[in-house]
């Protein structure tokens, strides 16, 4: 019995190793650095100055509050998180390392959770930069939103990391010929999540898709808090029901990636 | 073609039941139609360095990532360490370490960086006095701080070689070791992994191209042809028995079927 939990026990000491490793990577290269802050930082620049503009023309704008700049951040944690995910794990890809990886005793979930844990320290740099120029140039305070931004965050890097996950084992199994999935899936999200539109838009039939989504549940709590100033504590346990079933079936369609490309020993090459 | 289940092992690699580091029994691997490994059985006694030989798409990588789980068998079974692989490969591979020119060490990372994270990832108990050792066996210091990637060739198999040997594995894999290296380094390498099997009773089990370097540091040779087992004993024995001087002239018998001596 406890050799069993010796067998599946998760070594803290190499989930650390892991998140050494890609912090290493990380202030190795001030390139890397700079991107983390640098699309962020454009983005709200020029949705804050849409909104300035829209809140001129349009009385509804001026009495949204922001919530343009909130979508957009709110977005950015959704993909930044997915994509600081995705990178460390293109960076081994990159670097030809997997084979290390994978013959050391680090296990497939170590891996994925020192993952997940890169992706909160890469989303960290890009995205509190994001949030002080929102409240420096739109005077938009973000993290005013209080603690509804914790049910909001939560949820929607449930869902990054689900796609991460889904997205690496995708990686995994058919080699690098598959990189463009993890710039472009998330995208594909993005008009039925209702990023920036409330779900009533859509017709009646793809808003039942709409549903399906967990991120669909943030971004209309978020028009909800910011618009009429109720917060849907509802719709984040919809959202946090979804993202549980989104988790675990992400993490075991990873472990089959895993295994099928260990059968069609796609992890000796892990090239195109 | 050799019958390994009716064949002795010869005496100087035979070993009891049950001690042998690996064990491979009936082991195949089928790429789609592809027979990458056909029924492959073998087994290699601890404190040995077995040899693996055979020319391109022969089986070896695929025999050695099977072995260290990277690739799944279609059938048959291994057992190393006396751990059935895959499934028990938590409990092995702490133990074991390998090194391969078709895998890389982070290149942006420096010497010391690298080997820190392979050595946490192997639970290396006093890291840092590991990593001073290594960089002093293998000739390291001057650039333990420099990144990976600004290293020369030989530089950078003497790294993997510290990363392979953090661990002070029993069990060594290496593929093709010394390819691409010229013969100083090469040679450099040959004695270190010698000098490593003596200080701690390991066993290697190496897949390589160069015979000269089989010869030299195996004490036993597998020599695989599509994905088969064609001949497996000591040098000087497969040697004698294609009354050949080298091992050169019996992969070149082998490779293009010619019969050893005193077949029908």
């Amino acid at each position: 019995m406890s050799e069993m939990a010796a067998h599946h026990r998760i070594s803290a000491h190499r989930i650390h190793a892991m998140v050494l490793r890609y912090w290493y990577l990380l202030m190795s290269s001030w390139p890397r650095l700079l991107e983390l802050i640098y699309w962020p930082a454009l983005q709200i620049i020029t949705w804050g100055f849409l909104q300035n503009y829209l809140s001129q023309t349009s009385g509804f704008f001026a009495q949204a509050g922001g919530s343009l700049i909130g979508a957009v951040i709110l977005w950015d944690i959704l993909f930044r998180g997915q994509l600081g995910f995705s990178i460390s794990f293109l960076e081994e890809m990159w670097a030809r390392n997997l084979g290390n990886l994978m013959m050391s005793p680090l296990k497939p979930i170590e891996f994925l959770i020192s993952l997940m844990l890169m992706s909160l320290i890469r989303l960290a740099i890009g995205v509190i930069p994001m949030a002080l120029l929102a409240l420096f140039f739109f005077n938009f305070n973000f993290f005013a939103i209080g603690l509804p931004l914790i049910a909001f965050f939560c949820n929607l890097i449930f869902t990054s990391w689900s796609i991460g996950i889904f997205v690496s084992g995708l990686v995994l199994r058919n080699g690098l010929g598959a990189e463009s999935i993890v710039w472009t899936l998330m995208f594909g999200l993005m008009p039925l999540a209702c990023v920036y539109y409330p779900v009533s838009v859509l017709p009646p039939w793809l808003q039942y898709f709409a549903w399906l989504l967990p991120p669909t549940y943030v971004f209309e709590g978020m028009r909800s808090l910011l618009i009429d100033r109720v917060f849907r504590a509802d719709l984040m346990a919809w959202s946090l029901a979804m993202n549980a079933v989104l988790f675990i079936a992400s993490f075991a369609g990873f472990l089959a990636l895993l295994r099928s490309a260990k059968r069609h020993g796609s992890l000796l090459g892990g090239g195109e | 073609m050799v019958n390994h289940d009716a064949m002795p092992m010869p005496s100087s690699v035979a070993d009891p039941a049950g001690s042998a580091a690996i064990d491979v029994a009936n082991l195949t691997k089928l790429y789609k139609t592809t027979r990458a490994v056909d029924d492959v059985s073998f087994r290699i006694a601890r404190g040995s360095i077995t040899g693996l030989l055979g020319g391109n798409g022969a089986g070896k990588t695929t025999t050695i990532a099977m072995i260290m789980g990277l690739v799944l068998p279609t059938s048959g079974r291994i057992q190393v360490l006396g751990h059935p692989m895959p499934e028990q490969s938590a409990d092995v591979l702490g133990r074991m370490n390998f090194e391969s020119p078709y895998v890389d060490m982070p290149m942006r990372l420096t010497v010391r960086q690298n080997l820190t994270i392979f050595g946490r990832l192997y639970a290396v108990p006093n890291l840092a006095a590991r990593i001073e050792q290594l960089a002093a066996d293998l000739d390291l210091k001057e650039f333990l701080d420099r990144a990976n990637g600004k290293l020369s060739a030989g530089q950078k198999t003497r790294v993997a070689l510290a990363k392979a040997l953090i661990n002070q594995p029993e069990l060594l894999l290496l593929d093709e070791p010394t390819a691409s290296l010229d013969p100083d380094t090469a040679d450099w390498v040959r004695q270190h992994l010698q000098d490593y099997r003596k200080s701690h009773d390991a066993t290697i089990l190496l897949a390589s191209h160069n015979m000269l370097e089989v010869e030299r540091l195996c004490d036993r040779v597998i020599i695989m042809k599509r994905g088969r087992i064609e001949d497996d004993d000591s040098p000087d024995l497969i040697m004698a028995r294609y009354n050949r001087a080298t091992l050169e002239e019996v992969f070149l018998d082998v490779a293009r079927g010619r019969a050893r001596a005193g077949s029908p």
